[in-house]
């Protein structure tokens, strides 16, 4: 990879400073940075690294909030939200492997958006708020696109505030080189009503899916979900599988989803 | 029982204390002082046409030495291809030059175009990018069908066409194959693809060259599966360097699969650049690397069709392959799809007409050549899954099929009509093994138990037969081989006992520092712990051919039994000496030597240190010293088989399947090391369950690579298999070796593939799914699930 | 260039890095225990993996600079006093968890994370913590076995499915 200068700020204040410098990013647990630096498809002129920030890691409940620093691991979260909110917990635990989840972060997947990542259904089916620097961003407005999200340059992800629900679950079915997700479903119930979101399936990243929504409203169990299928279009197509086995395993995760999350 | 470290005891490995702790040497551990990095600028258009290289820019930059174009191998050969196959009509195959770095034309994402050395990695990476080729983009070859329509771009502009060559065995007999499937009861027919591998061992490749000026000599050390393959190849071939003057050490080597047996662009550029720079030159692929500069495996399209008698007797087989050679070909390439599998389209069945159709074709990608079971795997696949076809077809039992047409224990030696006689063999009694070990009398319950939870359970066979122990030099010299494939060994007997062994054999995993000298410690008699074995270096090892083609022991082992049996005939002599008695009454026994009948003895290290210390010896009759070379070429090949079981439940709402258990019931002929053979059949399972269920390498229609990375060329995990059972209790000793043995190294990789596709298409036609009749490998579950829903 | 110190294998050690530098190359080049190894440039092999402050992590995924002061083990660091192989190595001999060797570093430092966590794993939990260590030689079945029987398990059988 390109060389460049390591920064290890201890608060956030010093890192937002850092990064006005020219080319500098942040590095958070580095487990998708560094490979795409190696690659030399990213190359930064300064890392600024999160990991020193003692304020950006910890999980902890607000109230009916579950408050997680962006700096925390998947690890952590999978151990410290377990009792709060169990379907983020799992789904957390089940991100890449046990080396990857002691070092990715939450706030590190959220800004990079893959859209075969985890965290992005949580957020976005949870209805979660991304908190930076400078303002606080609806998950519904956060994900733009594959890898594109509302972070402005330079701006971080400080905390994720995830409401938390009466019953989720998160069925994954992975891709088996990348161990990411070929196609996953978080399913969440609230009093308000139940929120889909679909990852690894969809050409333009991480969605909701509306009609599953609306029929597990009105009745949370899978049965409320015969008869529904998702469109392929715009579904990604690669060697894994293509546009209409990922549009049918929508169907199929969210099912799992629901029947794992009871009611 | 045998003796703790004798033959048939699964005697620990010593290897493992340094491999556990840390201590392995392997290629990239090494670092020269005066060290150099090279990194090569890759080609990452497919087909193109070099019209300008600029490198005034990167020869400009921090610590770049130099920067190496094909202009600099003017003087240089290109790396040569090991195998001359000739073709139906008579003619040699068609032969292109491999460039150490690309002349002209790049014709594979990969073909390096331009090397970069500098003082450390990261600047010569650096400075490759600042380098301008100019390249004109052709139309890439892709597809192996279309490379060979009239009027086709041509991968190589002085080749008459893209054919290496159309390969006809036997053509004598291509006209009664036609015969008999006019005269068929039945015929069955399949068309299938063989998909393309990447052998993928855990350690990448790696050369470290260096160049001594005083003594004008070269040394290489790389990750090689037989260095003294590397040293004639490229010395005699590529860099006119004479042996004398060129060390080749492959140290610990990482695995290999036979992607490390090959003599590669790499190692030839690092001994040269050592020397014109004068100072060590090191390169180490990175993964992504691999994937485009690796040799690939398999890659075969394939129509096979079996006739049959009113009897389900086999009466014919024919099949027309496609076998994709890539863009060069690589050391034993065109050997691959001709001599290494039609000779063994007989597999285990009295089939007695049978016809064999290869064309190899050259096209835009990698080039391919052996990986693990190379060609048997690939005829294997085709037989066993016709053989389940056909059965299902006839509505008889897969099971029964085979036993009806399988060539009987007494029909030994059987000479096949594709040339190779087997010398033993019991496939019916492995067979029985395979189904006893599976409790395939409990199946039909267990597939209850899953369907019960909505799940699809599958029981699929497969009996493979596998032609190794590579091999007798005169019949592989006339088939086109441009080398002898025997095998070496020297034992030095030191003075106090102790025992030094060199074998041309190579271990990259299979632990040849255990198993050979539990072969020596139970011929002499003596603790295993005083024999040590060396491997890997020409510089102290006599010429041989290296490991691969699942030739070590029967091979290998053999020159090491002809060698010791040569050192225990001298020590037979001396001790006849010192005990006042014939030779001829001397027995050999746990390490001590007596006169037969009598109480007169004199222990293995009496002798030794005598022939060391010869003040009472028979100077006259006798050469002081116990040392002896023995050269070992077979006779024949070796034949082991097995039948192979494996049970998968199949998720029908994803496509997914699941191996639950899987059975080898394999004939290895006699085992030295019984732990170490179970070894190798897991690993032999997992890639051939890989190669049916996950791994594909892919190329889009532009010759780019889908699959260059882990992150989609799905490699085997722990998860993804469970419940091996492995027996090799069913032996038919080789009747040609002195071991008795047969080899097993690449048997796991061959009988796997057909037998986990039968298990799925077994799975899909209990649960009615009858119209589908195949799916091409790998069954990903997206694949699966179109067939289900197609 | 700076210098980074930590304590790897219980030794203070120090080294020059480059911003660039991962651990997996402070470790190899810079302290020349290359028992580590590299595998894949796209963090997914395992090869490298090492314990950092007693957490599995991919060396070669993580830079040098960023675990200034950090406890790094590696596999030079599983020995007994003594020298003698480590239960978890014993075990990895014995079973016959290993061929080419390639892999193993890995293997036997995910091992020690796992086994930490969870004394007595079932096999199926063995496989799913593996999953990010790759082997290309043992098929894994007498790896899952080294692995149960370093945590005291019987593993004579291991079952079917
Ligand atoms: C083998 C392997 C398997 C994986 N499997 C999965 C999987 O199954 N599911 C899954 O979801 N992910 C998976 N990942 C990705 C993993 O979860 C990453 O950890 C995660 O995507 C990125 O987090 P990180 O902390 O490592 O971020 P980094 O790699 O450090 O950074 C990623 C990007 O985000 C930016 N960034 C980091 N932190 C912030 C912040 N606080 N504010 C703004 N920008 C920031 C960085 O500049 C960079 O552009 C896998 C990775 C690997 C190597
Ligand atoms: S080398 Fe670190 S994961 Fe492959
Ligand atoms: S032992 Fe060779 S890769 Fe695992």
């Amino acid at each position: 990879m390109y060389n460049f200068d390591f920064v290890k700020p201890g608060s956030v204040a010093d890192a937002v400073a850092a990064l006005a410098g020219e080319e500098a990013q942040p590095l958070s647990g580095g487990q998708t940075l560094i490979p795409s630096m190696k690659a030399r498809l990213n190359a930064p002129g300064s890392l600024v690294s999160l990991t020193g920030i003692p304020e950006l890691v910890g999980v902890c409940r607000e109230g009916d909030t579950l408050v997680i620093g962006a700096a925390t691991t998947h690890a952590q979260v999978a151990r410290d939200a377990a009792g709060d909110f169990p379907g983020l917990a799992a789904l957390a635990g089940q991100i890449g492997d046990p080396a990857v989840r002691n070092k990715g972060t939450i706030g590190g997947s959220l800004a990079n958006n893959d859209p075969s990542a985890c965290y992005p259904a949580a957020a976005l089916g949870t209805g979660a708020t991304i908190v930076t620097d400078r303002r606080e961003i609806a998950a519904d407005d956060y994900f733009q696109g594959m890898f594109t999200t509302a972070l402005e340059e330079g701006e971080i992800i400080t905390s994720v505030r995830l409401p938390i629900p009466q019953a989720s679950a998160y069925a994954k079915f992975v891709q088996p080189a990348s161990r990411f997700a070929l196609t996953a479903a978080f399913v969440a119930r609230y009093a308000s009503g139940v929120r889909v979101a679909i990852t690894g399936a969809s050409e333009n990243g991480v969605f909701r899916w509306a009609e599953a929504e609306a029929a597990l409203s009105s009745d949370f169990s899978a049965n409320a979900l015969d008869g529904l299928a998702h469109s392929a279009h715009e579904m990604i197509a690669d060697l894994h599988g293509t546009a209409a086995y990922r549009a049918h395993l929508v169907g199929v995760m969210t099912r799992r989803a629901v029947a794992a999350a009871g009611s | 029982m045998p003796k703790d470290d004798g033959i048939g005891a699964s005697t620990k490995r010593r290897e493992d204390t340094r491999f556990l702790t840390g201590n392995g040497k392997y290629t990239d551990d090494i670092n020269l002082r005066g060290q150099t990095y090279v990194h090569f600028l890759r080609s990452d258009v497919a087909h193109g046409r070099i019209k300008g290289i600029d490198s005034s820019a990167a020869e400009a930059m921090d610590g770049v030495l130099r920067v190496f174009t094909a202009a600099d191998f003017d003087s240089a050969g290109g790396i040569p291809c090991g195998w001359q196959v000739t073709d139906k009509h008579g003619q040699p195959m068609q032969e292109p030059k491999h460039p150490i770095l690309a002349e002209g034309k790049v014709r594979h994402v990969g073909d390096p175009i331009c090397a970069v050395v500098a003082e450390t990695y990261a600047q010569a990476r650096d400075a490759a990018e600042a380098i301008e080729v100019d390249i004109e983009e052709l139309e890439p070859v892709v597809d192996m069908k279309a490379a060979l329509k009239d009027g086709a771009t041509k991968v190589h502009d002085d080749l008459s066409s893209n054919l290496c060559y159309d390969w006809g065995f036997v053509e004598e007999n291509k006209d009664a194959v036609n015969e008999a499937f006019n005269n068929a009861a039945h015929v069955v027919s399949l068309e299938l693809t063989n998909n393309r591998l990447v052998a993928n061992p855990m350690e990448p490749r790696v050369a470290v060259g260096d160049y001594d000026p005083w003594g004008d000599s070269h040394t290489l050390y790389t990750t090689s599966q037989n260095p003294h393959v590397i040293r004639l190849l490229m010395g005699a071939f590529v860099l006119n360097i004479p042996e004398h003057k060129l060390r080749v050490v492959a140290p610990d080597v990482g695995g290999g699969f036979g992607s490390k047996i090959y003599h590669y662009a790499e190692e030839a550029f690092c001994t040269y650049a050592a020397k014109v720079l004068k100072r060590p030159v090191k390169w180490t692929s990175s993964r992504s690397e691999a994937f485009i500069s690796d040799a690939h495996g398999r890659d075969h399209k394939t129509k096979i069709e079996l006739a049959l008698d009113a009897d389900h007797n086999f009466t014919a087989l024919r099949t027309e392959t496609y076998a994709n050679m890539g863009a060069y070909l690589s050391t034993f390439a065109p050997s691959i799809p001709t001599w290494l599998h039609g000779t063994l389209m007989a597999g285990n069945y009295k089939t007695p007409l049978i016809y064999v159709n290869v064309k190899a074709v050259f096209t835009n990608t990698v080039p391919v050549d052996a990986y693990r079971g190379a060609g048997r795997p690939e005829a294997t696949f085709q037989i066993e899954r016709l053989v389940d076809k056909a059965a299902r077809e006839l509505g008889v039992d897969p099971i029964e099929l085979r036993r009806q047409n399988f060539i009987k224990p007494e029909e030994f030696p059987y000479q096949t009509p594709v040339a190779v006689v087997y010398d033993t063999g019991n496939y019916h009694a492995t067979m029985d093994k395979m189904l006893e070990l599976s409790d395939y009398a409990g199946f039909e319950a267990r597939r209850a138990e899953s369907a019960a939870r909505g799940k699809l359970r599958g029981f699929g066979i497969a009996h493979y037969i596998e032609a190794c122990g590579i091999a007798p030099s005169n019949l592989v010299g006339q088939l086109g081989a441009r080398a002898g494939l025997y095998e070496s060994a020297s034992v030095r007997v030191n003075a106090t006992g102790s025992i030094s062994v060199y074998t041309g054999s190579h271990s990259h995993g299979q632990g040849h520092e255990t198993t050979f000298a539990q072969v020596v410690a139970e011929m002499i008699g003596v603790d295993a712990n005083s024999i040590e074995i060396h491997h890997g270096d020409t510089s102290n090892t006599p010429m041989g051919m290296g490991t691969y083609g699942s030739r070590s022991l029967a091979v290998g082992g053999s020159a090491i039994v002809k060698a010791t049996n040569k050192i225990i005939d001298k020590a037979k002599k001396i001790a006849a000496h010192l005990l006042e008695a014939a030779p001829e009454d001397i027995e050999l026994k746990d390490g001590k030597f007596s006169v037969a009948g009598t109480d007169k003895s004199v222990d293995w290290s009496g002798v030794t240190l005598a022939a060391y210390v010869p003040h009472n010896y028979p100077l006259e009759e006798l050469e002081p010293g116990l040392e002896e070379t023995a050269f070992y070429d077979p006779s024949n090949f070796t034949y082991p088989s097995g039948a192979y079981g494996c049970e998968v439940e199949l998720d029908p709402e994803t496509g997914k399947i699941d191996i639950l258990r899987f059975i080898a019931a394999d004939d290895f002929g006699n085992i030295v090391n019984p732990m170490i053979v179970e070894g190798q059949v897991h690993g032999g399972l997992a890639q051939g369950i890989g190669q049916a269920l996950l791994e594909n390498c892919v190329y889009d229609d532009q010759g780019q690579l889908l699959s260059g990375s882990y992150m989609d060329y799905t490699m085997p995990r722990a998860d993804d298999m469970r419940g091996f059972t492995v027996d090799h209790s069913c032996v038919t000793p080789c009747t040609h070796n002195p071991l008795g043995v047969k080899g097993c190294g690449e048997a796991g990789a061959i009988g796997s593939p057909p037998a986990v596709v039968n298990a799925a298409i077994d799975a899909l036609h209990r649960a009615g799914h009858t119209h589908i009749t195949h799916i091409d490998m790998p069954l990903t579950p997206s694949r699966v699930w179109a067939a289900m829903n197609g | 260039m700076s210098k980074v110190t930590m304590t790897v294998n219980g030794r203070k050690m120090a080294a020059e890095v480059e911003g660039r530098t991962l651990l997996s190359g402070f470790l190899r080049e810079g302290l020349e225990l290359t028992g580590t190894h590299v595998g894949c440039d796209t963090s997914q092999c395992g090869a490298c993996v090492v314990l950092v402050n007693g957490q599995a992590v991919k060396s070669c995924t993580a830079f040098a600079a960023d675990l200034e002061g950090a406890e790094v083990t590696t596999v030079e660091g599983m020995a007994n006093p003594d020298g003698s192989l480590g239960n978890i190595q014993q075990a990895f001999q014995d079973y016959h968890g290993l061929q080419c060797g390639y892999c193993t570093p890995g293997m036997v430092m995910s091992t020690a994370a796992l086994l930490a966590d969870n004394p007595k794993p079932t096999e199926e939990e063995v496989r799913h913590y593996l999953e990010g260590n790759i082997c290309r030689c043992t098929g894994y079945q007498n790896i899952v076995r080294a692995v149960m029987a370093a945590s005291g398990q019987d593993v004579g059988a291991l079952a079917a499915e």
